[in-house]
């Protein structure tokens, strides 16, 4: 079972069609199950019933997740694999201490490898939608750049990746293989 | 959370505007008037209904016209939204973009330097699925234009139906085309739906086909009590 996190604004925004609806779609066609929750909603249940959790973007202008980032402490605690999509990145970050920075970037851009990983192995092409990214810590490993700023990041210890861009639009095998590869 | 819905009067539009009904206070649409019938941007058949179609869904309409000059049009779009923010003090603009990259990135780009909220209801969607709703949901939506294979004049003005989204997949299998027209195959006008207070009965149209591309103008209609 993998848990999908709807990071928008309020829960059934419009933003949940365009940010959670095509992640849900890609997990979907792997045959896995999954469970959709609003973050505003997520309970421990629904943490220790799920294999892998899978936080979702937002809006451009959708900043409302980063008051909320001391209810997302239990990813310090989970021993689970995680994969952050541009807002879940930008948590993911906070919640372990890196430093959220101004980095505009808006429709496709290129994107460096820095370091092969069990998500991408390539440079990419991928649509960016985001005010800021990540100043990494100690905490995690540099995987990707753009010319711009941290495109993908790995915690050093744990299963825990994070992606500013949107692998949903171009990159789907991106979330394939978090959804078959990391364990 | 007050919206304006980027309105071309084909299937996309009218189902992320019927999404966007749902869910947040549409006070108006916004419809630009391309000249150019290759327009990168902007549904050019029949765009003069849209008019009609505002008028029996019960919303304002702000249009603009614009030659279509591929980027230059982008400057009549900020205009018009802008526009729209000022009279209808709108906090955000929704669109129908389902693939493209390219009228993502620019209606992105707009709304961030105007400072609005941007939404995307079908963004990403299976295509086949758009259709789906839209038929599901009740709206009467007639094929209006047709710009490749295999689509010749017998398209035009044929309803959406489970009938036609059979053919339309089996069309897509062979030909490696979009079911639902998103690269540029087919253009579609919606008549009616759950949303319309009164019905579009077109009077009236002529039927242009040539070297593979054609369209279907309404010439003439009349708005029907339901």
């Amino acid at each position: 079972m993998i848990l999908i996190v709807d990071l928008s604004y309020k829960k059934n925004s419009l933003s949940f069609e365009e940010f959670v609806l095509p992640i849900a779609s890609i997990v979907e066609k792997t045959g896995t199950d999954f469970n959709i929750k609003h973050f505003t909603e997520l309970c421990e249940e629904d943490l220790r019933s799920s294999e892998k959790v899978i936080l979702c973007g937002t809006a451009l202008k959708d900043d409302e997740f980063l008051k909320h980032e001391e209810e997302f402490s239990w990813m310090k605690k989970i021993n689970k694999p995680i994969l952050g999509i541009c807002a879940g990145m930008q948590l993911i970050g906070l919640v372990f201490g890196s430093e959220l920075i101004e980095a505009k970037e808006i429709g496709m851009k290129e994107i460096k490898l820095k370091k092969p990983n069990k998500l991408f192995s390539t440079d990419l092409y991928a649509y960016e939608l985001h005010k800021y990214s990540i100043k990494p810590n100690e905490d995690f490993e540099i995987l990707a750049v753009s010319d711009l700023c941290v495109q993908a990041i790995k915690h050093r210890s744990k299963e825990i990746y994070g992606v500013i861009f949107h692998p949903e639009v171009r990159q789907r095998q991106i979330i394939v293989n978090f959804v078959e590869k990391v364990s | 959370m007050r919206l304006g819905v980027l309105f071309s009067g084909g299937k996309d539009s009218i189902l992320a505007l019927y999404k966007a009904m749902e869910k947040e206070d549409v006070v108006c649409l916004i419809t630009v008037i391309s000249d150019n019938k290759e327009s990168y941007m902007f549904h050019t058949p029949n765009i003069h209904i849209t008019e009609y179609q505002a008028d029996s869904i019960g919303l304002p309409l702000v249009t603009i016209r614009t030659a279509g000059v591929k980027e230059e049009e982008l400057k009549e779009l900020r205009r018009v939204i802008e526009m729209a923010k000022e009279k209808f003090e709108i906090d955000g603009i929704v669109a129908g973009t389902v693939e493209s990259v390219y009228q993502a990135t620019r209606i992105q780009r707009i709304c961030d330097s105007l400072g609005l909220w941007c939404f995307n209801p079908l963004w990403q969607k299976n295509q086949l699925d758009i259709l789906r709703e839209v038929v599901e949901l009740g709206f009467d939506v007639v094929i209006t234009g047709v710009f490749a294979e295999p689509f010749d004049s017998s398209w035009l003005g044929r309803k959406i139906n489970s009938k036609t989204i059979d053919e339309l997949k089996k069309l897509s299998e062979i030909y490696k085309i979009s079911p639902a027209g998103e690269g540029g195959e087919f253009e579609t006008t919606v008549l009616d739906g759950p949303i319309f207070k009164k019905r579009l009965e077109v009077k009236g149209f002529s039927i242009n086909f040539s070297k593979g591309s054609g369209i279907m103008e309404i010439k003439k209609l009349e708005l029907k009590e339901k």
